[in-house]
């Protein structure tokens, strides 16, 4: 019974974290959890951005139409 | 198959076939929505499990094995494997927009079976295919956009005029768009407060995540619904003010020129204090009350009040001109098909694919999801009484400024309406008037505002609800024309670049100034000739937008086609090849008619030798007042009619140059399409 209930637990936390990441991206910013991962595992050592930055650079980068990004209008 | 798939199917098709039946055969009596929601999502099941997979499975052969771009060139910003729950709900947010709600709400005027079917035939067969193939190319290339892929496999000529109809419907979509902000606020004092207040309210929320505490988006969003939500109910008490009701009360001109002046001012600024935030906020409240809706639609049950078919589909509709075909297909472009998708599947959402598999699920399904909210908004559209649905959407021309008289005129087209319905629906908004707010989204709020005020908080909170929704509305429509303005300015930088080099260069704060004042400039004229048209501007530039965007789908369509001829896969280029054809059939036709049709309500040239006779016989027709008016409405209809046969002649080439390219694979002995990644795998004949 506890250990069912846990698992639900476990499992509503999994949809919140998604939910929250899902709106996050809906307005251009990626998981900074998943680039800091990609960061440690495949550039260790290298500079890793803070959220901060990260959340500036991807700011500047969803509206940088030079890169052909083209965003809704129907 | 196993035995729960072989029970399910069938009964989904019942359960379809008989929803629709109800639908399609009901005479006489109000249809109860639910059966058209039934049978719309029923279709969209069968459709994604026996269409969408068929496609990606057999025509495309997807690989699950193929590393996908985002795992090729992990980056952990640009390129990431993304959930797919998550990147479905992405792509969604970028492709839904003001499209699906407006044209959907327009071609009610038909009744609510043409624009049902049409918006069912053309996602299934058209919109969705070119949104998955367009998403499946463009993974297979690393995420390159659609100029880009068409540089690719077509030439750089091709890619050329694909990048010319690009800018020329940017701008066609930012001056609609903004006509219809622009309507829907006229003389309204609480919806013009609301929306004002959008502007300091981003800005602080700027402020907020650039310094207070930096990337804080719950909070700073949080922060900016509720002052939103402040800002619409304080809105009432500022309509009724006599000295800031007044200042509020502007004219359709005046708001042209300030949402010109806006959209200039936001794309000049720096991102974060304005623009972002704006995008945040339209972004949540958008899939917020577009879920809203839609549960409202299910637990209310509205019925749907217009008939089925009405008399104006001869071709004589008042809304706008032009019979079923081609006009319906392209009064309903998002929805059904939207070249504009072909866009954003080439843009961010093919490089955070995890694995091929997927692409059907979000290129197919979300498509499906956005066809499914074109149908909310036509049954919010339909379940409003007919008489009040025309007297919103005619233009003054035609019904004139009085209700009295609107009353009469609608009535004698056979939808039976009093003076004081219609002075009533306005009092219960909390509007002076609802006549002749075209543009589609007031109508879309007065059945919001009714399907909502069902569900929560009756008819006291209708005044609310439509403010609500008109401020929904105006909200990312204006993120879209400042967003937009940016884009455009970029392209314009990029095609005078070619002349003058230094005007590429995209820090400089000389280009920035003049590349967003023509950006401003381009959309904003058509924009203000929409305003002070007398047949209310959704009416002239409407089919022209739906043509440019059926422009760019049929642009899309040929080259996927090209594709699959080069990969060997003609054997089902019929996928493609049907929408195309019909796509190219609508535009064209749509594009020869508007120039040179002999009707003056369809043809513009037609209109414009009207006029110009009128001229030189010294006369002044109405809707203009003086001569001077008069010769701006012959220049207007040259401008208007260069562009309907620009893009009739676009849709044309792109034919040829496809056609050819399709003839020349198939004489190549061996698959000649240009994938990234080595060899083109899971092509050729089978």
């Amino acid at each position: 019974m506890v250990r069912s209930g846990g698992r639900a637990m476990t499992r509503f936390k999994l949809v919140c974290e998604r939910v929250a990441e899902t709106a996050r991206l809906m307005v251009g910013v990626p998981d900074y959890k998943t680039y800091v991962a990609h960061r440690e595992a495949m550039h260790p050592g290298k500079e890793i951005m803070s959220y901060e930055a990260f959340f500036r650079e991807r700011q500047e980068a969803r509206y940088a139409v030079s890169k052909g990004r083209l965003r809704g209008c129907c | 198959m196993t035995l729960t798939n072989r029970l399910i199917w069938p009964a989904v098709t019942i359960l379809g076939t008989v929803s629709f039946g109800i639908v399609a055969l009901a005479r006489g009596e109000p249809v109860n929505a639910a059966w058209l929601v039934v049978a719309a999502v029923c279709i969209y099941v069968i459709a994604y499990r026996f269409y969408g997979l068929f496609i990606a499975n057999k025509v495309f052969r997807i690989d699950p094995a193929r590393p996908t771009p985002a795992y090729r060139h992990n980056d952990g910003l640009d390129y990431v494997p993304t959930n797919k729950y998550v990147l479905f709900g992405h792509h969604f947010a970028a492709i839904a927009g003001a499209g699906p709600l407006v044209g959907p709400v327009l071609a009610v005027q038909m009744g609510y079976l043409p624009g049902t079917l049409w918006i069912l035939a053309g996602v299934v067969f058209a919109g969705a295919v070119q949104d998955l193939t367009v998403l499946f190319l463009s993974t297979r290339r690393d995420g390159r956009s659609l100029g880009d892929m068409i540089r690719g496999e077509l030439g750089p000529i091709p890619g050329a005029i694909a990048g010319i109809g690009i800018l020329l419907i940017c701008i066609i979509v930012l001056s609609v768009l903004a006509l219809v902000v622009v309507m829907a606020l006229k003389g309204s004092p609480w919806g013009t407060f609301t929306v004002a207040c959008t502007i300091p309210i981003a800005l602080l929320m700027g402020v907020y995540s650039r310094f207070i505490r930096p990337g804080r988006i719950a909070e700073m969003s949080a922060i900016g619904v509720v002052l939103l939500l402040a800002s619409l109910i304080g809105g009432q008490y500022v309509a009724a003010d006599p000295v800031w009701g007044s200042f509020f009360n502007l004219t359709a001109p005046t708001l042209a020129l300030i949402v010109i002046g806006y959209g200039f001012v936001a794309s000049v600024l720096p991102i974060w204090l304005l623009l972002a935030p704006r995008d945040y906020l339209s972004t949540f409240l958008k899939i917020g009350t577009i879920t809203l809706l839609a549960i409202g639609i299910v637990v209310v049950q509205p019925y749907l009040q217009m008939p089925s078919v009405t008399r104006f589909i001869d071709g004589s509709g008042p809304v706008w001109a032009g019979s079923v075909f081609p006009f319906l297909f392209i009064t309903i472009a998002c929805g059904a098909v939207s070249g504009w998708h072909a866009l954003i599947a080439s843009g961010t959402t093919p490089k955070m694919i995890e694995n091929e598999s997927q692409l059907c699920f979000i290129g197919y399904g979300a498509m499906l999801m956005e066809s499914f909210v074109a149908i909310i908004a036509l049954i919010a559209a339909s379940s409003i009484h007919p008489g009040v649905y025309f007297a919103m959407n005619s233009a003054a021309g035609i019904i004139g400024t009085d209700p009295a008289h609107a009353a009469e005129v609608i009535s004698n087209w056979g939808f039976t309406v009093t003076p004081d319905m219609l002075t009533q629906i306005a009092h219960d908004v909390g509007e002076t008037t609802i006549l002749s707010r075209t543009g589609g989204a007031p109508t879309l709020a007065v059945g919001m505002a009714s399907i909502l005020s069902g569900l929560f908080g009756g008819k006291w909170l209708m005044g609310l609800w439509y403010h609500f929704a008109i401020l929904f509305e105006a909200l990312f429509i204006l993120t879209t024309v400042d967003a937009g303005t940016r884009v455009c300015r970029f392209m314009i930088q990029d095609l005078a670049g070619n002349v003058v080099p230094a005007f590429r260069a995209t820090e400089s704060w000389a280009n920035n100034l003049i590349g967003s004042a023509l950006a401003c400039l381009l959309w904003g004229y058509f924009l203000y000739q929409g305003v002070i048209d007398p047949l209310g501007g959704i009416w002239t530039l409407w089919p022209l937008f739906g043509t440019a965007n059926q422009m760019l789908a049929a642009i899309a369509l040929i080259f996927c086609t090209t594709v699959l001829f080069k990969m060997k896969r003609h054997r089902y280029a019929w996928v493609t090849l049907i929408p195309t054809v019909w796509l190219v059939v609508c535009t064209v036709t749509a594009g020869t008619q508007k120039v040179l049709s002999p009707n003056p309500t369809i043809g513009f040239l037609a209109h414009a030798q009207r006029f110009s006779e009128a001229i030189d016989a010294g006369k002044v027709l109405a809707p203009a007042k003086s001569l001077a008016e008069m010769s701006r409405v012959v220049f207007n209809d040259y401008v208007d009619a260069s562009l309907a046969g620009v893009f009739a002649t676009i849709v044309l080439l792109m034919v040829w140059f496809g056609g050819s390219a399709c003839l020349r694979a198939l004489e190549e002995p061996r698959v000649s399409a240009v994938e990234i990644d080595g060899a083109v795998r899971g092509a050729g004949d089978d």
